[in-house]
């Protein structure tokens, strides 16, 4: 039985619900929908896309832009590159905010180490990619090296590496995954730091009394306990590293192996507008199923408590 | 099974002292309450021996074994925590088994061993269930039961039936004594509630800010506690105490509280005649103050009017809230006592079970 004072009428509802309504359509409803329709125009949005076919090559018709973005050469390189983001940094930055909320919590200093762990997420990921360009930085033919790393490699007597513009397209890729585990672990650690505190003292000295070493308390009673958390915290991060673009763009912007969706996506927004709309549209569809997992645990977590 | 020895062992916590010089000899198979107030030291004392905390200085053995460097999971010892400590995480067997599976004990064992428990507390249909779905005094058993499958040298409790109602809490306080009879092994239990170690203890250290005040069995505390803070934490209601004088009289010794005067007998005043004429703490329990007409014969009753300040019937028997002058005491009365509020009426002090205490050490007079 709902009470009688809450029962308001058709019309009561609506009314509050009106504000919401209204910026949700204007910022979210309207622009999806627009980008969707511009998806299927071409270059300029003056025609369906079908107009840039070309006689005798492959042609989807009104999806046309679609078959660019799911077919062509650099497109299908970034995707797999996007797809080795998600494998590769998400379990880097949860792994490595995990380790850091661990031995955080275990030692006087946890608020300083904290907060210098987390201090990048602070800095414009455009101006961590600058720093982090720097420190990457190769002076080629030459003995000197003002790149850190590079300079630390010649003074130990190895060869500088080419560590952005590499043949080996892997290497330059690694370069920006630990940029981005650098930029995110903290956020991560933040998190599960939290969570990690909410583990109570006692089950936690059970398990010592229960005769678990330091390891084993962890991964048999830590871990399975604020596992709800490292689920949201990864599904965050999968939708974050879907959208990477900020570390890409100023470091190697695409280059040698290493291009993304999101960059794909930013290089044809004024040259052709339709494609660019399409591999944003694909990027939706790649976000929300994670999204959508993100949600439900979230709500598990919630109805746990 | 093994016996526990705290050598002058201390605890501080920055500048407080939490345990100060505990030095007590704990015998195999014995069952040990620590007993005091809050913030006494108590699970302080039991978590310096489960290696909870790290010992300040002194020494801890569990059997001739030095412990004091010994981390928890290697002191054989088994707890029950007051929130339980169950891992939510797990079902009641993977509870059990838990410390089994870390010892590499075999399967079948982890079974025969788990499901043994499981009968002896009377949980063997819930071993599939997770402990949020279990009711306090489940988890409670459950608790116990992941302590009795470790088969430990010594078992800890720290306050494990402050959580559970009333009725449940006497039922399991039966339950854990049977316990240490049938396993035959230390148990080491911390509780703030006197009843709860009286009932259950063979021996009680009755602890009070971080000092020891006295370590007996419960009859010798009840008996013949060493000093006021032992009288008055030990028995329910509290034993009554009065400022009195120590009078000479015809060669007798009275003490005198202004509105009563009472004659102490030979023994007592043997012990009390190096007081005479000086303060002392007098102490009668509830119990030893009785309404004069239901007086049970063949003890040596001393009279005493007072005022009957407020009754509180409890069915067998009567508290009865007395004043003699400005000083509240309680007796314990016949359920057929006729004490009616703002009355006066005659009570008998057992003079037999009274206790003196010097004023100033607080210390029993003997």
């Amino acid at each position: 039985m709902v009470p009688k004072i809450m029962k308001q009428g058709r019309f009561t509802p609506w009314f509050y619900l009106l504000g919401a309504l209204v910026i949700m359509t204007v910022f979210i409803v309207y622009p999806t929908i627009r980008t969707f329709t511009l998806s299927l125009r071409d270059k300029t949005g003056a025609n369906w896309a079908s107009a840039d076919c070309v006689r005798g090559q492959p042609c989807w018709g009104i999806f046309e832009n679609y078959r660019y973005a799911l077919t062509d050469k650099e497109m299908l390189e970034a995707l797999r590159n996007n797809a080795l983001w998600i494998l590769l940094t998400v379990p880097g930055t949860v792994g490595a905010g995990l380790m850091f909320a661990v031995l955080t919590d275990r030692v006087r200093y946890e608020r300083i180490a904290k907060t210098i762990v987390f201090l990048p997420m602070a800095i414009s990921f455009v101006g961590a990619s600058i720093i982090w360009k720097f420190i990457y930085y190769l002076e080629a033919g030459a003995r000197s090296q003002i790149g850190l790393l590079n300079a630390i490699i010649v003074a130990l007597g190895g060869e500088p590496v080419a560590w952005l513009t590499n043949p080996k397209w892997i290497v330059n890729n690694i370069s920006l995954w630990i940029v981005w585990i650098w930029l995110w672990a903290g956020f991560c650690m933040t998190i599960l730091s939290a969570a990690l505190k909410g583990v109570p003292t006692e089950i936690l000295e059970a398990s010592r009394v229960d005769g678990a070493s330091e390891w084993q308390v962890f991964w048999r009673i830590m871990l399975p306990m604020i596992l709800p958390t490292v689920t949201v915290v990864a599904t965050t991060m999968v939708i974050n590293v879907l959208k990477v673009f900020d570390i890409v763009f100023v470091m190697t912007n695409g280059l040698n192996g290493t291009e993304v969706i999101a960059n794909r996506m930013f290089k044809f927004i004024v040259t052709n507008q339709g494609r660019s709309m399409a591999i944003a549209v694909l990027l939706i569809a790649l976000i929300i199923p994670v999204m959508i997992i993100n949600i439900r645990r979230f709500r598990e977590q919630e109805a746990m408590r | 099974m093994a016996s526990i020895t705290y050598e002058h062992v201390w605890k501080r916590f920055g500048d407080v002292i939490a345990v100060q010089d505990l030095d007590i000899f704990i015998e195999d198979k014995e069952f040990l309450v620590f007993v005091g107030p809050s913030g006494c030291g108590k699970s302080t004392s039991l978590r310096l021996l489960a290696g909870l905390e790290e010992i300040t200085e002194g020494k801890i053995y569990i059997g001739d074994r030095l412990v004091n460097d010994v981390p928890p999971k290697d002191r054989n010892i088994a707890m029950v925590f007051q929130s339980y400590a169950l891992y939510p995480h797990m079902s009641v067997y993977d509870n059990m088994a838990f410390g089994l599976r870390l010892r590499k004990t075999p399967k079948a064992e982890i079974d025969r061993r788990v499901k043994e428990a499981a009968a002896i507390l009377g949980i063997e249909n819930l071993l599939d269930r997770k402990p949020k779905q279990l009711s306090g005094g489940q988890r409670q058993r459950v608790a116990l039961g992941r302590a009795i499958v470790r088969e430990p040298a010594v078992f800890l409790m720290d306050e494990p039936l402050s959580n559970l109602d009333a009725k449940l809490r006497v039922q399991t306080r039966a339950e854990i004594s049977k316990l240490h009879q049938r396993l035959e092994t230390t148990f080491i239990y911390v509780t703030h509630d006197q009843t709860e170690a009286m009932t259950m203890g063979t021996r009680i250290c009755v602890l009070k800010d971080g000092i020891v005040q006295q370590v007996d069995t419960p009859q010798n505390l009840y008996e013949r506690p060493d000093n006021v803070f032992v009288a008055g934490f030990i028995g329910s209601p509290a034993m009554n105490f009065f400022d009195v004088t120590v009078v000479e009289q015809d060669g007798d010794l009275y003490v005198d509280g202004g509105t009563f005067r009472l004659k102490l007998p030979p023994e007592k005043a043997q012990a009390a005649r190096p007081y005479v004429g000086k303060q002392v703490v007098f102490g009668a329990r509830p119990e030893d103050i009785h309404d004069r007409e239901f007086s049970p014969p063949g003890i040596r009753a001393e009279p005493l009017t007072a005022t009957v300040d407020v009754t509180e019937l409890m069915g067998k028997e009567v508290y009865v809230y007395l004043l003699t002058g400005k000083k509240q005491f309680i007796a314990i009365t016949d359920p057929r006592t006729r004490a009616r509020v703002g009355r006066e009426i005659d009570v008998v002090v057992n003079m037999d079970n009274i206790h003196l205490f010097d004023r100033d050490t607080e210390r029993a007079i003997r």
